[in-house]
């Protein structure tokens, strides 16, 4: 049994919001993701999916509780040599393709820096490896040269993915990274992305809110409802036989074919949530 | 090219030509003006439009179309001067705000807002009334108090870029925060720098006639528009315009035409008001 | 009651003018609901912004679209203000673009009430509260006196839906209004959407890019791609049946897979904290 990619261990995190009262982001949450598997984390707005997702990348600090990449310890206080040294084990993409590359630089600026940030390649060789990320990902090299603007949604995910393996990392955690993007493009992003796991033994954790992605790309899944994990397990299971009331509001209500939404139901639901 | 000429439309590149004009006309002054604009002879006063004395001579029988070549040149430096500081010293206070966050970022407003209470103009008369009146006085005293008008709407805005995933990736990496805020955040916010500066410009032209108009900024016998109007104020009672109107007009049209093609080319970054 | 035949858009731009719509036709019968399907920059959109005459200033609309036997891209003035304020309403995608953010949304309610139908301020008010209770909003007074800001997209979402019924129209307009919504508040808000329009008899057109959304509240799908209609056609044909080749490539990036049907909550349920 190899080590865990990550071992996330009574995480805490409580934010006070400009005097209002405070709230529980997280509320001692454990997790285990084994090397080389996809672990999804679903939830709503409020879940806390998100801030998990952004202490163990470390872009948020926990109050309390520990997080462990690759069998070590990482730092509470993520300062900046701490997050230099944590990038080569683990990288992120972002939601919004929009906003994910700086619009007025060329995006293989983008992978370069990262390049520059953590190999001691020379400008030349830094170009070809940019340009084998890009065949990587399915863009072509004389796109390297292009503004973000001049890409599709899709095309620019796919910068961001070349991006997130620019640093070799043996972990990538997933922000709602296709929820921005067309349908038929979904398909095509979380296709490459089963490749790239496949070819690299990468481990992924996928934030999303959508079932039907989980089904195409998650080998585990945990269910989060306002800071807590309600329900955990292998995917097959947690959605072919869910067992916690807010699992099985979240089935009950993911459009499929043959779904209507049903007001009567989902009520039942939600008071059976709040009991 | 064909771009700036597009935004900025026909009036637009009337009111640019102006202003080069202008500018050309304050860098070439010695070589353009007919006489030098200090000296006078008594016996040559209010002479009325000639091909001598193409807008004739003040009470002191100096040409005016020469003291209005170099005048232009202090009513182009100080305004040059005070748009330099602030950009610098506005946008860097933002910055480092904006980057830091937390107690830095309180620190940093408080003492903006400290500034913002004092009236620009009384502000330029403390500092004169110290120093003794010049037009460098005059500008460092406006820079001063223009910048928290500047520091406020690039923090604004340097403030919501810099949540997005195309700032907090690098972060990630590692990479320092002044590395990032050049390479990436600085790019971003520079058109809304541009327009401030445009904008800050032409007030800034206005307040230093105003201190000049008043005795405070350039000291006769150099030329300075403001200063022209003021000395002005007495040949126009006895019916000699020349010197006041011409001035004036100058003033309006150099601060008209670089607002008008700021305005433009900020699009819809400018606002009205003090930038 | 909405017929649009052969709608062309064509929008002015630097290089080139950009065709945005192209023959666009379709049909909307009294109290049918219509889906709009497309991914985006497929025009579904801008078709609906025709219907209300409310494309960008720079684009060139022909064709025609008919509401209730009214031409309505010759309409202007009077007769298209009575069109936009009684006869046809629209939910867009984002309400806080929709509610002044320095009133409370009960302001909101009674402006659409008392302006358009003349109704006095104070029975106005009784009713926004009966409308709000009938989108399932507990607290009504409290919802009514609060600001944008303070409810969360979902209420706001339902508000707007309310102001929307409020004067019965005949046909309802809804451009993705639960893109922005939680997967379960997504659910009411449609939920309560079909109940709203079932009950009043309104016409719907509804734009989405998801199908199986259009498909649970439409009687019949148009898909759209590229500003043409490729498809339409009942859901189920649609989905066991597509005849074009983009209808079946939405399909197929949406596998059915194993979510089964959920029908109560079950007995067995696991409380908060599951076993490791």
């Amino acid at each position: 049994m190899s080590t865990p990619a990550i071992v996330v261990d009574g995480l805490t995190k409580t934010f006070s919001g400009h005097g209002r009262h405070k709230v529980t982001a997280l509320d001692n949450i454990s997790v285990t993701v084994e090397r080389g598997s996809c672990l999804a984390v679903v939830g709503e707005s409020g879940s806390g999916k998100t801030t998990l997702a952004r202490i163990i990348v470390g872009l948020e600090t926990a109050d309390s509780g520990t997080v462990t990449l690759n069998g070590k310890p990482v730092a509470g206080r993520a300062s900046r040599s701490e997050l230099h040294r944590r990038a080569r084990e683990i990288q992120m993409v972002f939601q919004d393709p929009q906003s994910s590359l700086n619009r007025r630089l060329r995006v293989s600026t983008a992978v370069d820096e990262v390049l520059r940030a953590h190999t001691r390649l020379d400008a030349r060789a830094r170009r070809d490896r940019c340009v084998e990320l890009f065949e990587q990902v399915g863009l072509e090299p004389r796109q390297l040269d292009s503004l973000p603007g001049e890409l599709s949604g899709g095309q620019r995910q796919r910068v961001a993915i070349a991006r997130a393996l620019a640093a070799d990392p043996s972990v990538i955690v997933l922000d709602e990274s296709v929820a921005a993007l067309d349908v038929t493009v979904q398909g095509q992003i979380l296709k490459l992305l089963a490749e790239l796991r496949a070819a690299k033994n990468l481990s992924y954790v996928f934030i999303t809110h959508d079932l039907s992605v989980v089904q195409l790309v998650a080998d585990q899944i945990v269910v989060m409802h306002r800071g807590a994990i309600v329900e955990r397990g292998a995917t097959a299971e947690v959605l072919g036989n869910p067992r916690h009331a807010y699992t099985q509001l979240l089935l009950a209500c993911a459009p499929r074919p043959g779904w209507k939404p049903q007001r009567g139901l989902i009520r039942a639901f939600r008071e059976k949530i709040a009991s | 090219m064909s771009r700036i000429k597009t935004l900025l439309g026909p009036i637009g590149i009337a009111a640019a030509a102006l202003f080069i004009v202008v500018v050309l006309g304050a860098l070439f002054a010695p070589l353009i003006a007919p006489y030098d604009p200090t000296i006078g002879s008594v016996t040559e006063r209010y002479l009325g439009f000639s091909t001598a004395h193409l807008l004739g001579t003040d009470q002191a029988g100096r040409d005016i179309f020469s003291r209005l070549l170099f005048g232009a040149r202090s009513a182009l430096l100080g305004p040059v001067i005070v748009v330099t500081i602030t950009a610098v010293f506005g946008t860097g206070l933002a910055l480092i705000s904006v980057w830091w966050g937390g107690l830095v970022d309180s620190f940093i407003s408080r003492l903006l807002d400290l500034l913002f209470a004092f009236p620009n103009l009384l502000l330029a008369m403390l500092a004169i009334a110290v120093f003794g009146p010049s037009l460098t006085t005059a500008a460092l005293a406006l820079s001063i108090a223009y910048i928290p008008y500047t520091a406020r709407v690039i923090r604004s805005m340097a403030l919501r870029e810099r949540n997005l995933p195309y700032i907090r990736s690098p972060q990630l990496q590692g990479i320092s925060g002044v590395v990032i805020t050049v390479r990436h955040l600085v790019p971003n916010i520079a058109p809304l720098i541009v327009t401030g500066a445009t904008i800050n410009f032409g007030f800034a032209m206005i307040e230093l006639a105003a201190l000049s108009f008043l005795g405070l900024g350039v000291q006769a016998p150099d030329a300075d528009w403001g200063l022209m109007v003021a000395d002005g104020q007495q040949s126009l009672l006895r019916g000699y315009p020349a010197e006041s109107m011409f001035a004036g007009l100058l003033i309006v049209i150099t601060v008209a035409s670089l607002g008008y093609v700021g305005e433009r080319l900020g699009g819809r970054a400018a606002t009205g008001r003090k930038f | 009651m909405l017929e649009i035949r052969d709608l062309c858009m064509t929008i002015a731009a630097e290089r080139a003018d950009l065709d945005i719509l192209r023959n666009v036709s379709l049909a909307v019968a009294a109290g049918e609901s219509v889906g709009l399907v497309g991914e985006s920059g497929s025009g579904k959109s801008m078709t609906l912004r025709s219907i209300l005459r409310i494309e960008p200033s720079n684009a060139t609309v022909t064709g025609s679209i008919t509401f209730a036997g009214t031409e309505v891209l010759s309409l202007d003035g009077e007769a298209l203000r009575r069109m936009r304020s009684t006869d046809v309403s629209m939910i867009a995608q984002n309400p806080h673009a929709v509610l002044n953010p320095v009133l409370p949304v009960v302001n909101y309610l009674i402006e659409g009430m008392h302006d358009a139908q003349g109704m006095p301020k104070g029975a106005a008010r009784l009713r926004a509260g009966e409308l709000l209770e009938q989108v399932g909003i507990d607290g009504v007074d409290r919802v009514l006196g609060s600001y944008p800001h303070q409810l969360s997209g979902g209420m706001l979402q339902r508000v707007v839906i309310a102001g929307a019924i409020a004067g019965k129209p005949k046909l309802m307009l809804a451009d993705e209004p639960t893109t922005a919504l939680d997967v379960t508040t997504q659910a009411e808000v449609m939920a309560i959407l079909d109940e709203f329009r079932r009950d009043l008899g309104m016409a719907m057109l509804y734009v989405t890019h998801d199908l199986d959304l259009a498909a649970a509240v439409c009687d019949r799908i148009s898909v759209m791609k590229d500003g043409q209609i490729v498809e339409t056609g009942v859901p189920e044909q649609l989905r066991d049946n597509p005849q074009h080749p983009y209808t079946r490539q939405l399909m197929d990036s949406r596998p059915a897979g194993i979510i089964p049907s959920v029908t109560a909550p079950s007995e067995t349920d696991v409380n908060e904290g599951e076993p490791k």
